[in-house]
């Protein structure tokens, strides 16, 4: 089709048929400040409901357009600075500041704040309407994961999007009228009495600080300072792709060394990795996996296949709300975090001569939902949670920077042993569709008795929604899928359930992307970038490990055969292995 | 309907119901009974008659006499003298103001002079539950013949011809609308009626769907047919439960004459239609809330494009129109794009309806060309000033629209005059305001509305409706400055321009006409601290002339505040800070000594 010629403050400007007058204007340098408007085009998001008002560019017409859902038409003649609509565009900000509480210093998002910083650059510092002007008022909640405070909610709707749309779970949207619309779970309840899954990519998204995780630093300060407590901390494949942003550096810069220089300095006694621990979980649903098809080989009519991985907590929430007849294709494997918990709390804990209960184990997670997970009666030995604390990247970010440390000058260490080593296998479980890749690196082995030839497995890669691929396991086709995002589990749970799919295993991770787009990173505020470097980041630090695959990590050889025993017996299965709950509501 | 020598139409519109016409009806019956005159003479409940001001209405029939506010009492003395003996019960005829004389036909009556019913031609003369009374009246004869005779493009030549445009309150061509459906490819389409009145004061929908609503169905057929649909949801509010109940009944009489249904008039053309009940949110009268609403999502306008005409009611296309347009349509396609263009003005043709209410004589639901002055439809048509009282403004278009005013009275109507005088058609509600109306506090009336329906999605409606609806209480509160005054404008003309959907960015009208037409008023308030015309509590006092004042001590013990105080026979005095306002002293003082000042 022919390119559509206009003009933007004057400036010609040729776009293909469709284009909004946002992009054609960022095309040629114009920057038409933006509000609720967000769009992640890598994972299929977008939140354009034109509801701000702030985009809005006169069009020789009537009244104003919002250049972020008006597409562009022939001969167009766009200003997006005149007189007019700056002060359409000041009048709207002036609006939403006069709506919105001025506690900015004391506001979780502060310096993260849109709102905050967008009124900034425009200058807006009054208001000109009648003094003390009402405000509207509703009730805080909170929850194992996500604090709400929605007097600071501007109606961009942007979670109501990611919670409706992007996971397909509904539990909030807007409610009451005019004045006092705003998002909110059904009748006002609190998050934990909705469907909500914990996901957080509400919080993800929120431009103001209406919706925040909550903040567990306070606790982890507080055990550290604590002489009786031994505090040990484990961090998850994906921080160390994203934990630089938060000091000024370009996104995608792998940070493991000085992270664990940051930890140590902080206070922790023993830094260990996740990514340890996302090799045991490889050992224990690849050895599954494996067991599951030998015995439907074998023609055992109780097993389920697929085996859906379990390693995302929002997702297994989501199964548990949604989907309960699917509870046994769950692989009983508990999450990489919970794995971990259990294993320092005996072994470790021995090891190092202490009770169980003055072993305090922080977890640095991507994930607000690891905060709820966290709290599951499950993981917990006679009250004591196999987990103490859960903080995500941006908590570790502000405990370095209480703890007066200059994160880019930190020399790189390595983690501490037995529970510090990792392959490549443990760290793609940060990228949508790394937990299949790695399980596959390693069940081949398993079914085959013989190393696969190659070590990437490029079909399960990538951000398509629901991906799916048949692996080669020597001459047997073994087909597997992953989705990312729970619309797209949804879609997938449907497939296998169509029963049109002779699917061996899938994956599933709740967020945008995987982990690396999980809900307790940098905030990406709406550029899909981010997502892509730290993506890569992931790939990247996957190639340069010597070790790649699950099987060849050498100190969890060491803590199977000194401890653990074999995958899915004995201690092993008694303490890396859980079950599910049929939660299911309406 | 010649089986009976009388018939007597009762009618059976809300309103009318409301002051006991249901028991008129009986009590009618019952006397015909008593005097044997069942076969004699039949008892209709029909629509509306659309003089409402003097309802319960009865007509009879051949002879036309009208009678006004009759009671159930009154049922004996029409069937002894009217039916029995043919003599006109002379005390319940219309009494023509002016000339002080009994009229007995409505044609001879000011109110229905000057009216022309295209709308409205069967509401007030069948008995919307029967369905051979609409067929005598030629309905469904056109989707008789646009089935049997026109292809779907020839029919919507014809619509686009005609000049039809939407009733609802934007007025876009309906031929034009019906044609972007048709050209649509996606199936299944929708027909869709929107019955969302939610104009404070208007029931020009409802009526015809209590009156009429076999030609709603039918026009919707048509509308099908033309656009290549076969499904059509009428979103009606749950509040209008006689309209849901003639509806229900006429879509299963119209099923049973094969009207409705598979292979309509044996053409191969199928077609029927379900209701969807709306919570009554003004905002669902838009189009995109309407369908959001209809889907079972909340009701809320979605971005245009896409129109629905491309994406409409579970994302297929679907055409919109308004009870009062469809209600239009048959009457189109029987007598011809002509005969209906040469009613009307240049861009508006065929007639409009409006709900007429406020400070005049003959409220009610009138219909007049397109193109019929102002004045005339408030003096000659609504019968003037209620208690002689000097016209102020008139509110057209519902919280919308704008308050016009007597330099405006003479505008033939239509919607682009409308428009430009600073006011807008909407769906018709009209309501006249006199010299006792203060038109700041009017303008905070409407804007408490709108506050309140916003569905609060884009910040200028949510926001700035609230800030405007502010700063017209601290200027009825006696508290605002000029800075509020040029603030509220700007303001208003940030919301108009930046807001997302038809009621934001109408929101703001009843403001911008009141600053632009009562400037003073406004001026008063700031100013002065004075409201002209009485209504701002918190700018008035009341005061008791010590000059006039006998001391009877009336006003005291009546003042529920216990504010006033004096002698007996000595002038009594008011304690302003006491003193709630509330007007009872000075209705009761018989000697007029107490002023607002």
């Amino acid at each position: 089709m022919d390119l559509i010629k206009l003009t933007i403050d004057n400036v010609p400007v040729e776009v293909e048929p469709g284009t909004t007058i946002l992009k054609a204007a960022e095309k040629v340098g114009i920057k038409i400040p933006t509000l609720c408007y967000m769009e992640l085009p890598d994972v299929g998001v977008i939140n354009n409901p034109g509801a701000c008002r702030m985009c809005v560019v006169d069009i020789g017409g009537p009244r104003l357009f919002p250049a972020c859902a008006t597409t562009c038409t022939p001969n167009m003649v766009v200003k997006t600075n005149s007189p007019r609509v700056l002060n359409a565009r000041r009048t709207v900000m002036q609006l939403i500041l006069s709506d919105h509480p001025a506690d900015c210093l004391l506001c979780a998002k502060n310096d993260d704040c849109e709102l905050r910083k967008l009124a900034a650059e425009m200058g807006v510092h009054e208001l000109p309407f009648v003094e003390n002007c009402k405000q509207s008022h509703y009730k805080k909640s909170t929850s194992p994961s996500i604090n709400r405070d929605q007097d600071k909610c501007i109606m961009c709707r942007r979670c109501e999007t990611m919670c409706n749309e992007v996971e397909s779970v509904g539990a909030i949207g807007a409610i009451n009228r005019g004045f006092n619309a705003v998002v909110a779970t059904a009748f006002e309840r609190p998050l934990v009495d909705s469907n909500c899954v914990f996901c957080g990519q509400c919080v993800a998204v929120c431009p103001t600080g209406a919706l925040t995780e909550v903040n567990n630093n306070p606790e982890v300060l507080e055990a550290i300072a604590d002489p009786t407590k031994t505090v040990i901390v484990e961090t998850a494949p994906s921080i160390r792709a994203a934990l630089g942003e938060e000091f000024g550096l370009e996104p995608g810069t792998l940070v493991t060394g000085k992270m664990v220089a940051a930890l140590r300095r902080i206070g922790f006694d023993y830094v260990f990795d996740t990514d340890f621990a996302a090799d045991m979980t490889i050992m224990e649903e690849g050895s599954e996996l494996v067991d599951r098809l030998t015995r439907v080989a074998k023609g055992d009519k109780s097993v389920k296949l697929p085996l859906f991985t379990s390693c995302c907590p929002a997702w297994v929430n989501f199964c548990e709300n949604e989907y309960p007849e699917m509870l046994d294709n769950l692989s009983t494997a508990k999450s990489p975090m919970e794995m971990f918990g259990p294993v320092a709390k005996s072994m470790y804990a021995d090891k190092l001569g202490i009770k169980r209960e003055n072993l305090v184990v922080v977890s640095v997670m991507p994930c607000v939902a690891k905060k709820f997970e966290r709290q599951r009666p499950e993981f917990s030995k006679d009250g004591d949670s196999d987990v103490n604390i859960v903080i995500t990247t941006r908590e570790l970010a502000r405990l370095i920077k209480i703890n007066n440390i200059d994160f880019k000058s930190l020399p790189d260490e390595d983690f501490d042993a037995p529970m510090g080593e990792s392959t490549g296998g443990a760290v793609i479980f940060g990228n949508t569709g790394g937990v299949m890749e790695a399980a596959v690196r390693v069940a081949y082995e398993l079914v085959t008795g013989k190393k696969p030839e190659k070590v990437e497995f490029d079909e399960v890669r990538g951000f398509e929604g629901v991906r799916m691929a048949t692996i080669d396991f020597a001459g047997t086709p073994v087909n597997v899928a992953v989705a990312h995002e729970l619309r797209n589990a949804r879609k997938l749970v449907e497939m296998v359930k169509s029963g049109k799919y002779n699917l061996a295993a899938c994956e599933v991770m709740a967020c945008p992307g995987g982990c690396i787009g999980g809900a307790g990173q940098p905030f990406h505020h709406g550029d899909s970038n981010i997502l892509i470097a730290r993506h890569n980041a992931i790939y990247r630090e996957d190639e340069n490990k010597k070790c790649r695959r699950s099987n060849e990590n050498k100190q969890l050889a060491e803590v199977y055969k000194e401890f653990l025993g074999k995958p899915l017996a004995g201690r092993a299965h008694e303490l890396l292995h859980t079950r599910y709950f049929d939660r299911h509501r309406i | 309907m010649a089986e009976y020598k009388n018939y007597i139409l009762v009618c059976g519109g809300t309103g009318c119901r409301a002051s006991r016409s249901s028991e008129l009806v009986e009590e009618l019956n019952k006397q015909l009974k008593i005097y044997q005159l069942e076969n004699d003479a039949k008892v209709l409940t029909t629509g509306c008659f659309g003089f409402c001001e003097k309802g319960p209405n009865v007509k009879i029939i051949p002879d036309n006499t009208f009678y006004t506010r009759v009671k159930p009492e009154d049922a004996e003395e029409i069937v002894k003298e009217h039916i029995l003996k043919g003599r006109k019960v002379q005390r319940l005829l219309y009494l023509d103001p002016d000339t002080n004389k009994h009229i007995s036909d409505d044609k001879h009556m000011e109110f229905y002079k000057k009216q022309v019913r295209i709308a409205l031609r069967n509401c007030g003369f069948i008995d919307p539950e029967n369905i051979k009374e609409s067929i005598e009246r030629d309905g469904y004869a056109a989707l008789g013949k646009v089935l049997t005779e026109l292809t779907p493009e020839q029919t919507i030549d014809i619509i686009l011809k005609s000049g039809l445009r939407g009733r609802g309150g934007a007025g876009f061509p309906t031929g034009k609308k019906w044609a972007i459906a048709s050209k649509s490819v996606a199936k299944p389409k929708y027909v869709i009626c929107n019955a969302d009145e939610g104009d404070p004061g208007a029931f020009m929908d409802r009526s015809i769907l209590e009156g009429d609503p076999h030609s709603v169905l039918e026009a919707m057929a048509i509308c099908g047919y033309c656009i290549g649909a076969e499904h059509g949801l009428i979103y009606v509010r749950a509040e209008y439960p006689l309209a849901i109940h003639r509806l229900q009944v006429a879509i299963k009489q119209a099923r049973e004459y094969g009207l409705l249904g598979n292979d309509i008039m044996g053409s191969g053309f199928n077609f029927d239609v379900e209701l969807r009940y709306g919570a009554g949110a003004f905002v669902c009268g838009e189009e995109t809330a309407l369908i959001h609403s209809m889907e079972g999502k909340r009701g809320e306008p979605t971005l245009k494009p896409p129109f629905p005409a491309v994406h409409g009611y579970l994302g297929q296309p679907s055409n919109v129109n308004n009870v009062e347009t469809f209600a239009n349509v048959p009457i189109i396609i029987l007598k011809g794009a002509d005969w209906f263009s040469s009613i009307g003005t240049a861009t508006s043709k065929g007639t409009k309806v409006f709900a007429l209410a406020g400070k005049i004589n003959n409220v009610g639901l009138i219909e007049v060309p397109m193109g019929t002055t102002l004045r005339e439809v408030i003096f000659d048509i609504g019968g003037g000033m209620k208690n002689g009282k000097k016209f102020k403004a008139v509110q057209t278009g519902g919280p919308s629209g704008g308050c016009l005013t007597e330099k405006h009275l003479d505008v033939p109507i239509d919607y682009d005059n409308l428009k430009a005088a600073g006011s807008i058609m909407g769906s018709g509600g009209m309501i006249v305001m006199d010299e006792d109306n203060c038109m700041v506090a009017v303008a905070k009336f409407y804007l408490e509305f709108i506050v309140g329906e916003s569905c609060g999605k884009c910040s200028p409606c949510r926001i700035g409706n609230m800030r405007m609806l502010e700063i017209l209480t601290k200027i009825c509160d006696g508290k605002g400055t000029m800075d509020d005054l040029y603030e509220l404008r700007d303001l208003a003309h940030v919301i108009k321009d930046t807001a997302l959907c038809g009621l934001g960015q109408t929101s703001p009208n009843p403001v911008l006409s009141t600053l632009d037409n009562f400037w003073d008023e406004y001026v008063a308030h700031v100013r002065d601290h004075k409201c002209p015309a009485g209504v701002c509590k918190n700018l008035m006092e009341y005061h008791i002339d010590p000059a006039i004042c006998v001391g009877c001590g009336a006003c005291q013990r009546n003042c529920p505040a216990d504010a006033i105080s004096g002698e007996k026979r000595a002038p009594h005095t008011i304690d302003q800070s006491k003193c709630i306002k509330c007007g009872t002293c000075r209705e009761k003082c018989k000697f007029g000594a107490i002023s607002i000042q």
